[in-house]
């Protein structure tokens, strides 16, 4: 992958050591036969170690750091020290036990970040605990790892956690894993032993999906077969763990896959007579070069890309996975953070209003059937609402169960959710970075998942029944908003013919019935006095009880919020479709400026549904909402 | 925009290095904080770490630095970082706010002034100016850029996002940071209790009260932030350089507790051959700083209070 570079000659340099007190590996790749040069350790590995409490991962990470000469000098001195002076035995452990409080309780609690370098590179260790309270940090550093060590206790064997990180593991995506069989000291250093429980283990890692690179016998407290190999177990011929970590391969960023980036925001800073619009974000995959067509999902809007952007440097002619990237489009289209940017001749990801997933949930409240969550994928952020728990698996047994309504805290389990708007994504099997999702409860991050597949939007039940769909609409202004061909006007009447008459009166508002009454506004720019009139209007009819549908030309995302404060029940229906077929609908391909909303209640792709379904899903979603309030 | 000379791509081959993977993180965080924060500011203590940042923010935003940088002026600044931060603020067109505690100050509770000891004088002239500063209580001065001095700041709304220059290597308590790290409305900060950040998804959000700090230079080390300084040339403090006088200071704070250290690094690439090869590998970086040593955790209970 990278050239080899002309290296000085180091056999007469003295070890040299960084800032973070590490011996440079060009110093030690010339004591190494086929060591690799230095344009080979740039970048470093995220490891995790994994295990039951206790098993001695903080014990295995403190030697390593010391075996590999990694650490500063004076802090084992230091460390002995303290415990000689606090009258407690010496461990390896504490040499991570940075904190005060977390010494007084014994227990390693969260992901910190520890380096060691090896000839051949620097590691960088996710320290993940063991303790059952503390597995969302696990997850932590598991999801960031590119490898991980899972630890065992010779003696303890295959315990609850183990096979909980393991599974996790699996389905963090962590694919490089090898198991260190710790504490061989107390059980003989035997080789039966050994590979009986060698063979056990096997058997239930690949059950899981994990093919561990190797299954290491150590001594974690006198650092046989870490750095260096046992003398004790000379019947041992595998790899030690420095070995097994060296031989994982880092996978690097995902170039190869199709583009994918989620888009984390527009900007356009008017200062200093800057008039770029950039559109902004972290390539998941792929690659993007200048004049590429690029399509955001879910909007369908396409254009192509004008100009890379970057600051301090000459821009670049192609970007790609793993980097964070700006660009600006040949054509204005209004774009906004949470869609999905592909390119147009590569595979498009999959949209969907309705999924199925796996789950594992870390929140103290349980994850509930019929409750509402916010659901954050790539930069989308909808709020979604737990429709069915398929199963759930025991993370001891991994048996599923299958009737259950809610998903506890450390469980994992197969859900089926319903977003309140569409959300563009991959298929976890399709490609692993634009699946992946987090689940927030109450302000906090309380789960994740991987989609496994899209399934279909409306239950059959109500596509069938959509075209004699009727509804009692309530008091309340139903504002349609979206370009020109949308099928705002369409819709407004399809609403208004199939509005139950025990409801509200309904009156609908659109172009044709307002026609030269409230003009339009004529120059671009200008404030609609069209939409204000409207907006006004349509609180007081709703004052009154009535029932009002809004059909009118409205870009201005502004003026539509004015309308929605003067209104007291409010909701702002998106309808879109892809550009070509709105150029179709009105004959025109002269695309007029227009603001998506920004959280509407809402969001319809006419292109896709039936006039019947398109109405059908509107019935539906204030069924759901007059039932919530 | 300032006459920064532009420097072409590295040559190296497609392959992102460690620095850029460094880059392209914290631009992503920082991103992240400004498209999730309404209330956002940024942390400068006029430092390397809090200087790289801002250099960040402006690869993050095109060149832009789209929220106001936060400096708490103890008064005891060595004088060189006032003038750097002024014309730094002027030439990048920043919008630059500074607090202090100016009860504190009034009331001599200072230990330069010889009433309270090092640790209790970090809190009232740092801890405490932040937290009022932050959250509006206290006095913000703006620099106005057609005056060309600091006014009082009309601002007073609190923010709720904290964009800070800390690392996960520069001492114990802070390689247990989160990225997004919630705090409750005493600054208060739960460790054993933050929530899990995964997938790039991280805690944006927050609860009425509250407020999240945002780290994007968790993973960066002292050598690493060297280096970046010296590819992209950014303008740096000359007090971190040897002046001819055989010393230097490898981080910046109050003169009264922070001391220079013995070198003849002269500029950037000097330090960083004497950070790679020479005396300081083994020696940590805030070992010029009193109020570490005066007791064993005084920096960690210090952070849970609110203290960079
Ligand atoms: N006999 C023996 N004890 C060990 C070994 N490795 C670790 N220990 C002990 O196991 C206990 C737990 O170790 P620790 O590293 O704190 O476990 P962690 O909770 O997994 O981080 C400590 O008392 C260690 O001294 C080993 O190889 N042999």
């Amino acid at each position: 992958m990278n050239a080899v570079t002309g290296s000085a000659s180091t056999a007469t340099r003295p070890l040299r050591l960084d800032e973070e007190g590490l011996p440079f590996p060009e110093d030690l790749a010339s004591n190494a036969p086929g060591g690799e040069s230095a344009a080979e350790v740039e970048a470093r590995m995220g490891i995790v170690i994994v295990g039951h409490v206790d098993h001695g991962k903080s014990t295995i990470i403190g030697r390593l750091l010391a075996d590999t000469g990694s650490l500063p000098e004076g802090k084992l001195e230091q460390i002995k020290d303290l415990c000689a002076r606090t009258a407690k035995p010496f461990e390896y452990a504490f040499l991570l036990d940075a904190l005060k409080d977390e010494r007084a309780q014994g227990i390693t609690i969260d992901a910190a970040r520890v380096f060691f370098r090896t000839p051949k590179r620097r590691y960088l260790i996710l320290d993940a605990p063991g303790h059952v309270e503390f597995l969302k940090n696990m997850v932590t550093g598991a999801a960031r790892a590119e490898a991980a060590l899972l630890v065992l206790d010779a003696g303890e064997g295959i315990q609850e956690n183990t096979r909980r990180h393991a599974y996790l593991l699996s389905m963090l995506g962590v694919r490089q894993i090898a198991v260190v069989v710790n504490k061989m000291d107390l059980v003989g250093s035997r080789q039966e032993d050994f590979d009986a429980f060698a063979r056990d283990l096997g058997g239930f890692l690949s059950s899981i999906g994990l093919e561990p690179a190797a299954i290491i016998p150590v001594i974690g407290r006198e650092g046989d077969n870490l750095a260096t190999r046992s003398a004790t177990m000379s019947w041992y011929t595998g790899p030690t763990v420095l070995e097994v970590l060296d031989a994982f391969r880092s996978q690097g960023e995902a170039v190869d896959g199709p583009f994918r980036m989620p888009v984390q925001a527009v900007f356009k800073f008017t200062n200093d007579g800057d008039d770029r619009r950039i559109v902004a974000g972290t390539i998941d995959s792929g690659r993007l070069r200048v004049g590429d067509e690029v399509v955001f999902h879910p909007s369908g809007k396409r254009t192509r890309v004008k100009s890379l952007e970057a600051f301090n440097r000459v821009a670049p002619s192609i970007v790609g996975a793993g980097e964070s990237a700006g660009f600006t489009l040949a054509q204005q289209i209004y774009v906004q953070r949470g869609e999905l940017a592909t390119l147009a001749h590569e595979p498009p990801p999959v949209t969907a209003t309705r999924i199925r997933t796996s789950i594992f949930w870390l929140g103290t409240r349980p994850l509930e059937v019929g409750r509402s969550y916010t659901l954050k994928l790539g930069t989308a952020r909808v709020s979604v609402h737990l429709e069915h728990i398929e199963r759930v698996l025991d993370a001891s047994t991994l048996d599923a169960v299958t009737d259950r309504t809610a998903v506890l805290r450390n469980e994992v389990a197969e859900c089926v959710l319903k977003l309140r708007q569409p959300i563009a994504f991959d298929r976890a099997a399709d490609l692993a970075a634009t699946s992946r999702f987090v689940l927030v409860d109450n302000f906090s991050i309380s789960g994740g998942g991987v989609v496994r597949e899209a399934l279909v939007a409306a239950p059959t039940r109500e596509s069938v029944a959509a075209a004699n769909a009727h509804a009692a609409l309530r008091a309340g202004v139903l504002w349609l908003t979206g370009p020109k061909g949308a099928g705002k006007s369409a819709l407004a009447r399809w609403l208004a013919a199939h509005a139950d008459a025990s409801g509200a009166k309904v009156e609908l508002l659109d172009d044709d019935t307002l026609g030269e009454l409230f003009p339009a506004s004529s120059a671009r720019g200008e404030p609609s006095l069209r939409v204000r009139r409207v907006a006004w209007l349509a609180s007081r009819l709703e004052a009154h009880g009535a029932a009002v549908i809004v059909a009118i030309d409205s870009p201005d995302d502004d003026e539509r919020r004015a309308a929605r404060a003067q209104a007291t029940n409010f909701v702002e229906i998106q309808l879109h479709a892809p550009a070509e077929v709105l150029a179709q609908r009105t004959g025109s391909t002269e695309s007029q400026p227009y603001e998506v909303p920004v959280q509407p209640e809402l969001t319809l792709d006419t292109s896709r549904l039936t006039l019947d379904e398109t109405g059908a899903q509107v019935f539906a979603w204030l069924d759901e909402w007059s039932s919530q309030s | 925009m300032s006459a920064t000379t532009l420097t072409a791509p590295p040559s190296r081959a497609s392959r992102i290095d460690h620095l850029d993977q460094l880059e392209h993180r914290s631009v992503h965080l920082l991103r992240e904080a400004y498209a999730s924060f309404p209330q956002l500011a940024m942390l400068w203590s006029i430092g390397k770490d809090s200087t790289v940042l801002l250099w960040l923010a402006r690869k993050a935003f095109f060149g832009h630095v789209p929220m106001p940088l936060v400096h708490i002026d103890t008064s005891y600044k060595i004088p060189e970082m006032i003038q750097y931060r002024d014309r730094l603020a002027a030439e990048w067109r920043l919008t630059v706010i500074y607090g202090q505690n100016e009860e504190a100050l009034a009331a001599k509770q200072t230990f330069p002034d010889g009433n309270v000891d090092r640790l209790t004088c970090c809190g009232n002239l740092k801890t405490e100016a932040l937290r009022r500063t932050l959250s509006g209580e206290g006095k913000r001065y703006r620099f106005d850029h057609k005056l060309g001095k600091y006014v009082v700041d009309t601002n007073k709304e609190p923010y709720t996002g904290v964009i800070v220059g800390a690392r996960a290597d520069e001492e114990g308590s802070r390689s247990k940071e989160r990225y997004f790290s919630p705090r409750s409305g005493e600054n208060n900060w739960n460790i054993a209790d933050q929530p899990p950040e995964f997938w790039n998804q991280y805690a944006t959000e927050f609860a009425p009260g509250t407020h999240v700090r945002i780290h994007p230079l968790l993973d960066w080390t002292e050598l690493d932030i060297w280096e970046y300084i010296e590819r992209e040339r950014i303008p740096t403090v000359a007090l971190y350089y040897d002046q001819g006088k055989g010393e230097r200071y490898r981080s910046l704070g109050c003169w009264p507790c922070t001391k220079a250290v013995t070198s003849d690094a002269r500029n950037v690439q000097e330090i960083i051959v004497e950070l790679k090869s020479g005396r300081f590998a083994n020696i940590a970086e805030r070992s010029g700083r009193a109020q570490d040593k005066d007791d064993g955790g005084g920096l960690e209970s210090l952070r849970r209070e609110g203290y960079m």
